[in-house]
């Protein structure tokens, strides 16, 4: 690699620029030499290589077992089914792929037995939710019924067409109670599907395999459906249920399959004689939509920044205490590493600017150091000029919080975060977060968590989340023991601190992982660094299938 | 020269109509515009769009396409000739270029037939009177019988006396009809009646005559121009020993091995014969040539030749030129003493058929066609266009590829280096037999003989081998690559012009993409698993070999090229996708593989229809052998078809039980129509 290059120079200029409008760019060329460049380069790297590591494990489904059986039914595996769905060749912007990740002991459940994601099929971009069968027979453990209705919430949010690769034993029994019976349970799944038709968002199922009981509703429910001939089935009850009830002795197929559903009952549309068919058939309905995506916002060509993205490595690295300049990650992320900077010389612990991501407007919003008053003024300034012009946000989370002390509260520190926080809120544009790094305590509120409804909200693997550090808490928690002890004229010694502090931190060391973290739904993936500008742009590429909507904000507190 | 042409003492001519089609019709087309004279086309209705009509000057349509309504059509033409004002008529080869009647029509009606006189024709038409003139002009033919007698025993007898082998042929033959060899006095009568048959079917005469037949013999004719002044002349041999189905498909001039005696020796005998029948224009004298180079007369071609190119390269002449010149009674341009020779040509005839199938003519449409580029030493002779269609109703010769060189391997490499860029999809082609034929040791070596093709058979139809890994590479490249720019374009139209989506780039988030694709090599399935680099490139694994991948599509003129590094080899194809095959061409040669239909298509649209039960060219079904409900073993008998004058049996493609049969006998097929339904297996789910 060269070790010299421009630090940072004219670069091209976009529509509607003149000769006169060259603007600088962002970004620096780090001393790839330095210690702590390689230290941070090492450390990340060891932590992206964890990452392809346990999700080419997940890649697999279940075990090897399942997977031969699988196939020697003639089945394609789910991410097979997904390829030859989507577009030759395009991306697939797979979700929650660490869904149920070391989540039920020693029961794995890959992907939470379900993967879902959005990829373009006949150049509509799609919300595709497929049962993995290997895993557990594609029966629904709380952690699927999740994944599926998050699917289906990204699909509502964004008005992404949903297709269902159904495969599916069922509910989970044993887990029934954590499956059934509550709001975002199993039976959201058919309400979510009711309520998107209702709203012109197409749902379309594939019956790969069986939909028995609740099941069954899911293709029925569908605006469009295809099944597989002799490997669909739906019914309500299964042969050997039929048998206790009635004593009638009836096969799958009969009781529920292609020729039954298409021929006589009018449950599905197509008949498929194979799976290859059914995904051929899928392709065509979406072609029969006759969708558009319009879009509410500018583009320009798309360029790539300046700077190799794998610098991303050296620059933050997987020490959260070591400070970069965020201005070094958005050189490495926007179009031409372009940034025009809002409020440069104001603030300047909060970095907001305009930005152009795969040719789409985006206002950044990244931390440079804990929350100041003026910083959350200018952020919520910033976030409501974006709403105002339809511009998508991406918040680059790295954020220990608000300050804290004397000075700050009587300046009112609390009421400018609730002025972020109120922004953060109401803001009706698409809203993207990525944590870089850490997120604690109200800074997760100001910087748009999992609470504020972003579109979509992704990890990296080096970030941790949880209400404040490990040693904070634990520092906390001492301090009160500590109190408490004194009061009652006890001895408090260092060892006995120790001995306290030591499980807290550890506890919040597992818990703030963002693998804890994902396995809990609590975001929508952990991506490596260097694919932080592609799963962005994937991410506003599928917000801009729903229209901005115009923002009305709450009260800020003057 | 120009100043030793006589004055023209016939009349001038300004305007001739073209009495043919295809190559030759612009063969001759090229040089009336060379002479500034007039062209004037006549086309059938299913000629209508081809490149004869666009070249000339005028074009008229003469009927329907069957030519015996239309370019046998005398009348038609005559009636065109005098509309056009047209002062003479080229007949081409073929069609009406040996009919004495027409000759003799143009001469009432005041017209001038490029041409011998009709007399010339009927003497020559017939084989045993050319024969007998022949004999009595001391030109050397073969020993026969060609009398009036046609009792069994008279024929017999004779057949003795000359020795067996002997050949019987019908007297008005051609084209090998109605022509049969016999090896002994015991087969004699067998045979004899074999040939009566085809030569009463084929020329409703029949009439025979026997020869003694020469074995391993040389195909070997003498091109010869005579003109009204008396004045005759010889342009050298051309050697068309190599036929497949008894007709030419690789000519060259001059014959190899052919010792300067022996030329001139020909080429005498041949004027000899050209005045013994008052020969007026250019003419071809066939000769049958022994191991020894004993040559005899075999008949004479009154008219210009397909094959006329390659005497044209090596004496650096134009015969068309020279036919009009003497058709407007000028002398020969030249003394016999100042036509020389020089360096060696090869003509290749590209045809639509399928060598695999017993050079099965075929038709179908020029999808993709390009050609070497031409030049002084290279002829493109060809009367079609990429697009154009290859008609059932005429000759199915595509074009004629033609080089010239110093000598005959230089010509020869020529040849196959020019042959590999003569790229053709739509349709079969005998292109990779001509690459094979002309790469074969003993042609390379010249050879040459009528048996070329059955003796080398093995040889030159070689068993298929598996198509090297690093081409399917670029195969499954060039698919790839063809779906890019596909959704390139859907990218482009779309307003979300810039979207990551919109991307070729096969992402998936933490994990890489392996795609597995299946191309079809010959019969086999090949499973090839391709993966998505990040860096654009591809990496690719059949069987336990994996191989880096990368490439582009560029544009040069018509043509999409697949430039492609495998393993760091880098090379350049033509790619051509077509329905489910994917062929490259390069200068190493061709591939070609398919892409496997998916079930969907190959079992709703045209179910039982895989593998043979459909008609493979348009013809009438003569027989049908099974009724529905039969069940059948592959490769039993289904039906027979006739279809460009040839008998094609239409085999059972696997065992299966006859559903449906779409076709009665005496009814006509299309092309590719399905002739044949099978009932639904369960092996076949």
């Amino acid at each position: 690699r060269l070790p010299l290059r421009p630090c940072a120079r004219a670069a091209a200029r976009g529509l509607r620029a003149y000769h006169g409008d060259s603007e600088a760019t962002l970004g620096t060329q780090p001393d790839l030499e330095s210690v702590v460049y390689q230290e941070n380069y090492e450390q990340m790297k060891a932590l992206v290589s964890q990452l392809h590591e346990r999700a080419q494990h997940i890649r697999l489904g279940g075990g090897e077992k399942a997977r031969a059986l699988h196939i020697s039914r003639g089945k394609l595996l789910p991410r097979e089914r997904i390829d030859n769905l989507i577009d030759p060749g395009s991306p697939f912007l797979e979700l929650s792929q660490f869904a149920g990740y070391q989540l039920y002991g020693n029961e794995e459940v890959p992907g939470g037995g379900i993967i879902t994601g959005i990829g373009r099929v006949a150049g509509v971009e799609c919300m595709i939710v497929a049962n993995d069968a290997t895993v557990k027979g594609g029966s629904y453990y709380p952690v699927t019924v999740k994944k599926h209705v998050r699917a289906q919430e990204i699909a509502l949010q964004n008005r992404l067409t949903c297709i269902y690769l159904v495969d599916s034993g069922g509910a989970n029994l044993p887990r029934q109670a954590d499956v059934f019976p509550d709001r975002d349970h199993f039976g959201r799944i058919f309400y979510n599907q009711a309520i998107m038709s209702s709203k012109n968002i197409t749902q379309i199922a594939v019956v790969m395999g069986s939909c028995t009981a609740g099941g069954a509703y899911l293709p029925s429910m569908a605006d469009e459906n295809i099944i597989v001939r002799k490997q669909g089935t739906i019914f309500l009850a299964g042969p050997p249920l039929v048998k206790a009830a009635t004593g009638e002795e009836v096969s799958a197929e009969d009781l529920g399959g292609a020729d039954l559903h298409c021929r006589k009952s009018g449950v599905t549309d197509h008949y498929a004689l194979d799976e290859i068919h059914a995904l051929h058939l899928t392709r065509k309905a979406v072609r029969c939509l006759n969708y558009q995506k319009k879009l509410d916002v500018t583009i320009e060509p798309s360029e790539d920044p300046l700077f190799p993205a794998d610098e991303l490595y050296g620059i933050v690295g997987a020490n959260l205490k070591r400070t970069f300049d965020i201005r070094e990650v958005i050189a490495r992320i926007v179009d031409g590493s372009k940034f025009n900077e809002f409020k440069a010389l104001y603030g300047d612990t909060l970095v907001t600017g305009f930005a152009r991501i795969f040719g789409y407007p985006v206002g950044i919003v990244g931390n440079n150091g804990v929350l100041f008053s003026e910083s959350a003024k200018k952020g919520s300034h910033f976030i409501q000029l974006c709403c105002q012009r339809n511009i998508p946000l991406l918040f680059l989370q790295n954020i220990t919080g608000f300050m804290v002390g004397k000075d700050y509260e009587a300046e009112g520190i609390a009421k400018d975060g609730a002025k972020l926080v109120t922004a953060v809120a109401c803001a009706n544009v698409p809203k993207i977060t990525v944590i870089i790094g850490g997120s604690y305590g109200a800074g997760n509120y100001g910087m748009c968590g999992r609470a504020y409804s972003p579109r979509f909200l992704y990890l990296w693997p080096n970030a941790r989340v949880s209400v404040m550090g490990g040693e904070q808490a634990a520092s906390v928690l001492a301090t009160i023991a500590k109190d408490q002890k004194a009061r009652e004229g006890k001895q408090f010694s260092s060892a006995d601190e120790a001995a306290l502090k030591e499980p807290i931190i550890k506890r919040f060391e597992e818990e703030g992982n963002p693998y804890y973290s994902s396995a809990r739904l609590w975001d929508d993936g952990i991506i490596d660094p260097v694919d932080t500008r592609l799963v962005v742009g994937l991410s506003i590429s599928a917000a801009l299938n729903a229209p901005i909507q115009k923002t009305d904000f709450g009260t800020f507190r003057m | 020269r120009s100043t030793k042409y006589a004055t023209a003492t016939g009349r001038n001519i300004t305007k001739v109509l073209i009495a043919n089609r295809g190559e030759i019709a612009c063969r001759v087309m090229r040089t009336a515009r060379k002479m500034g004279i007039q062209s004037v086309a006549v086309y059938s209705e299913a000629d209508r769009k081809s490149m004869h009509v666009d070249m000339a000057d005028e074009a008229y349509c003469i009927g329907p396409a069957p030519s015996q309504q239309s370019y046998l059509s005398m009348e038609k033409i005559i009636q065109v000739a005098k509309i056009s004002a047209a002062q003479a008529i080229h007949p081409g080869y073929g069609f009406l270029s040996e009919n004495a009647e027409f000759a003799e029509l143009c001469k009432q009606e005041g017209i001038i037939f490029v041409g011998p006189p009709s007399s010339a024709i009927r003497d020559m038409g017939v084989k045993s009177m050319s024969k007998s003139i022949m004999a009595a002009a001391g030109v050397p033919v073969i020993e026969g019988y060609h009398g009036e007698d046609q009792s069994d025993q008279c024929l017999k007898g004779h057949a003795g006396r000359i020795g067996y082998p002997v050949m019987v042929k019908a007297v008005r033959g051609g084209g090998g009809k109605g022509m049969k060899i016999v090896r002994s006095e015991k087969e004699f009568q067998e045979q004899l009646e074999s040939a009566r048959r085809e030569a009463k079917k084929s020329f409703s005469d029949d009439a025979v005559l026997i020869e003694k037949f020469v074995d391993t013999p040389r195909h070997v004719e003498v091109q010869v121009f005579a003109d009204h002044h008396g004045n005759a002349v010889y342009l050298f041999e051309r050697d068309c020993s190599v036929q497949r189905r008894h007709q030419k498909i690789i000519e060259e001039a001059p014959a190899p091995g052919i010792k300067p005696e022996v030329r001139r020796k020909l080429g005498e005998v041949a004027v000899r014969a050209a005045k013994a029948v008052n020969y007026v224009g250019a003419g071809t004298v066939e000769f049958i040539m022994d191991l020894k180079h004993n040559f005899y007369f075999m008949e004479m071609n009154t008219r210009l030749q397909v094959e006329h190119p390659v005497t044209e390269m090596i004496t650096g002449t134009d015969l068309v030129e020279w036919q009009f010149r003497i058709a407007a009674g000028e002398k020969i341009p030249l003394r016999q003493e100042e036509i020389t020779q020089q360096g060696h040509a090869f003509e290749a005839r590209i045809y639509a058929e399928d060598p695999n199938n017993n050079f099965m003519p075929g038709d179908g449409s020029l999808v993709h066609l390009s050609t070497p580029p031409a030049d002084l030493s290279t002829r493109i002779e060809t009367g079609v266009r990429q697009g154009d269609v290859v008609s059932v109703c005429y000759d199915a010769m595509i074009a004629k590829l033609v080089v010239w060189a110093a000598d005959r391997q230089a010509a020869l490499t020529k040849l196959r280096y020019s042959l590999r860029q003569y790229n053709i999809v739509g349709l079969h082609t005998n292109i990779d037999f001509l690459l094979s034929l002309s790469g074969h040791p003993d042609f390379a070596a010249g050879n040459v003989h009528t048996n070329f093709i059955p003796q080398h058979h093995a040889e030159l139809f070689p068993m298929r081998r598996a198509t090297a890994k690093e081409l399917l590479c670029q195969a499954a490249l060039g698919l790839i690559l063809k779906e890019r720019a596909v959704t390139d374009a859907f990218r482009l139209q779309s307003q979300d012009r810039f979207s990551p989506f919109a991307s070729s780039s096969g992402r998936r988030l933490n994990i890489c993409y392996t795609r597995n694709m299946t191309l079809r090599d010959g019969g086999n399935d090949v499973a090839i698993a391709v993966t998505y680099s990040h860096d654009g490139s591809y990496s690719m694994q059949i069987d336990d070999k994996t191989f880096q991948v990368l490439g582009d599509l560029c544009s040069e003129g018509d043509c999409t090229y697949l430039k492609c590094s495998v393993n760091g080899v880098a090379t350049k194809a033509k790619l051509i996708i077509l329905e489910n095959t994917i062929y490259l061409f390069s200068k190493e040669g061709s591939v070609q593989v398919d892409i496997p239909v998916p079930k969907y298509l190959s079992s709703l649209s045209s179910e039982g229809t895989q593998g043979g039960t459909i008609a493979p060219m348009t013809g009438t079904i003569e027989k049908v052998f099974v009724k529905a409900g039969d069940r059948v073993n592959t490769g039993d008998s289904l039906m027979v078809m006739i279809a460009m004058k040839m008998e094609h049996t239409i085999k059972a493609p696997k065992d299966g039980t006859i559903k449906k049969i779409f076709y009665k006998e005496g009814s006509q097929a299309n092309r590719h129509a399905p002739l044949i339904e099978f009932e639904e297996e369960e092996s076949d789910k």
